[in-house]
């Protein structure tokens, strides 16, 4: 029974081995390609589109609930401890330090990573991309490095994006709820953020659009068994992002804690 | 004076320890059509791909115009892949782009090709392969043949000096098959491609080729002209070419019961 369990876990170690192998093998080859001209502009431009433009919608909304429901839960907090005040500066630092970028990196991932796998999978198992191998086009140059480029572009720009449209969404609560003045909820945000609570937010981001990247065009080109396995690829795709993702973070949180004091 | 162009030696290829090529060993002379015929699944798509070197060989080697393509670089390769074209069995087209530019797409990678440029030698490709008005089509708006011909448009685009055909005939109406065959034919005639065209079509394969070979149980057990292939003694080639359900070939396998 034990023995079993351990050959399980072994077996199971085994091929995330393996999977890092394989995402370490496609990141060199990317940046390989990355600096190997020609580059096509349209292409990253299509992407940058696709990973960004179209996300704002649903980042939006997302954000924007995300810093309504902090401004209640913190109010009540705030309330028994009969310190409003703080509400402002709370709700800005949490969402521009973390949840901003984690959240923008979760929604990408669930959006656009699945996309990616699912293309990717497709031109794999009706053989588009034997094909394009066929017509002189290394694949990892045509399909992974524009993805890389707009995820890495555009995920901290979203985050921005998502940090302006979440802190909103407290404001919102904060004036027409609580009855906070509109300047002082501003002057509290602007005076609590530095420099370095943006840098921390953003930074991490980067990787985070790597992440996002490497894994769901691994998991694209390495679709087996036609539409069920496109299918079942993309799902694994999301939930490897959000788990890597997440440990990512964990891993800068502790780093900046310690860098950034 | 006939030089090779193909030479494949005791190539080996298997698949999750499915064994699919065993020791295969074939030859392609410049400017000749080979045919290789055999049932489904014998591994014809897998041999094509060793030529182009999508798949890469467990053991043996793939030898182009005297160049071992499991020894070049991805530069070299690339080279020697823009004189290989192959025309995949579903079609291979490119769903994000047009017919226009999945026709010309490897003139759009690699020169700096106009886009009016583009449109004038994709229609005259696919005008080649008897599609007119199309360019502009996704490949999700065309029919199953329609799609096999834009396919082939693809391929010859370029005109490369050798043509890989994966059952080009396969699933359209006798009329277009034949003019398949017809084109396969000129290529042939006139710009003395190089091809291996992959078939269970024996009327076609009698048409187009110069020489037959028969790929079973993952080895070429005969090569020949057609008359040869057509006339033959052995068991096999013989229930196979006259397509007879009773034979060596299902003998073992006893299917249909
Ligand atoms: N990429 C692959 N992975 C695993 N098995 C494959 C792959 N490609 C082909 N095969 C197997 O190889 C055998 C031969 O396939 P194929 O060459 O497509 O046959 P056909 O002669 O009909 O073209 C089949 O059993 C198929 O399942
Ligand atoms: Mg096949």
């Amino acid at each position: 029974m034990l023995d079993k369990l351990q050959n399980n876990l072994f077996k199971k170690f085994e091929r995330f081995l393996f999977f890092l192998g394989g995402i370490a093998n496609l990141a060199v080859q990317n940046f390989y390609w990355l600096i190997v001209p020609p580059y096509k502009k349209k292409r990253i431009f299509e992407q940058a589109q696709k990973a960004g433009l179209e996300s704002l919608p649903i980042i939006s909304l997302i954000s924007f609930f995300l810093g309504v429901i902090l401004a209640f839960q913190i109010s009540y907090l705030m309330r028994r401890l009969g310190s409003e005040m703080y509400i402002a500066s709370i709700v800005a630092l949490s969402i521009v330090r973390e949840l901003g970028p984690v959240i923008t990196a979760l929604v990408v991932a669930g959006r656009v990573g699945a996309a990616i796998t699912a293309e990717i999978g497709s031109m794999r198992v009706t053989e588009q991309i034997d094909a394009l191998e066929t017509l002189a086009t290394n694949p990892i140059k045509y399909l992974v490095v524009p993805r890389f480029i707009a995820l890495t572009l555009m995920l901290p720009v979203l985050t921005v994006y998502a940090d302006m449209i979440g802190i909103l969404g407290g404001w919102v609560i904060c004036v027409f709820k609580l009855g906070i003045s509109s300047r002082l909820y501003l002057n509290i945000t602007f005076d609590a953020l530095l420099f370095k609570d943006l840098f921390t937010g953003l930074a991490k981001t980067i990787f985070f659009g790597m992440i996002i990247a490497f894994v769901s065009c691994y998991e694209g080109f390495n679709v087996e068994g036609g539409a069920e396995g496109v299918g079942r690829a993309t799902t694994k795709s999301v939930v490897t992002s959000f788990i890597l993702i997440i440990a990512c973070d964990t891993f800068f949180t502790a780093l900046f804690y310690f860098i950034f004091p | 004076m006939c030089s090779l162009m193909i030479k494949i030696e005791s190539l080996t290829k298997s698949f999750n320890s499915l064994g699919v090529l065993k020791n295969l060993n074939l030859k392609v002379e410049k400017g000749s059509t080979l045919v290789v015929i055999g049932r489904s699944g014998c591994g014809k798509s897998v041999l094509l791909k060793h030529i182009v070197g999508v798949l890469r060989p467990d053991s043996g080697k793939v030898i182009i115009d005297g160049q071992d393509i499991g020894q070049l670089n991805a530069k070299e390769l690339n080279l020697l892949r823009k004189r290989i074209n192959m025309v995949f069995q579903g079609g291979a087209l490119f769903d994000s782009l047009s017919v226009a530019e999945n026709v010309g797409f490897e003139l759009l990678e690699h020169t700096s090709i106009s886009g009016k440029e583009l449109f004038v030698r994709a229609k005259e490709a696919l005008s080649l392969v008897g599609l007119r008005g199309i360019e502009n089509l996704m490949p999700s708006e065309l029919s199953g043949g329609m799609r096999k011909r834009v396919a082939l448009a693809r391929a010859i685009c370029t005109k490369p000096e050798i043509i890989l055909y994966d059952e080009p005939t396969t699933g359209v109406d006798p009329i277009t098959a034949d003019s398949i065959n017809e084109l396969i034919r000129s290529l042939h005639d006139k710009l003395k491609v190089t091809a291996v065209v992959v078939t269970h079509d024996m009327k076609s394969a009698y048409k187009i080729a110069d020489r037959i070979a028969m790929l079973y149980q993952g080895q070429i057990i005969i090569e020949g002209t057609p008359l040869e292939i057509q006339n033959s003694e052995h068991p096999i080639v013989h229930q196979f070419v006259n397509g007879l359900a009773y034979g060596p070939i299902t003998e073992t396998t006893e299917q249909f019961k």
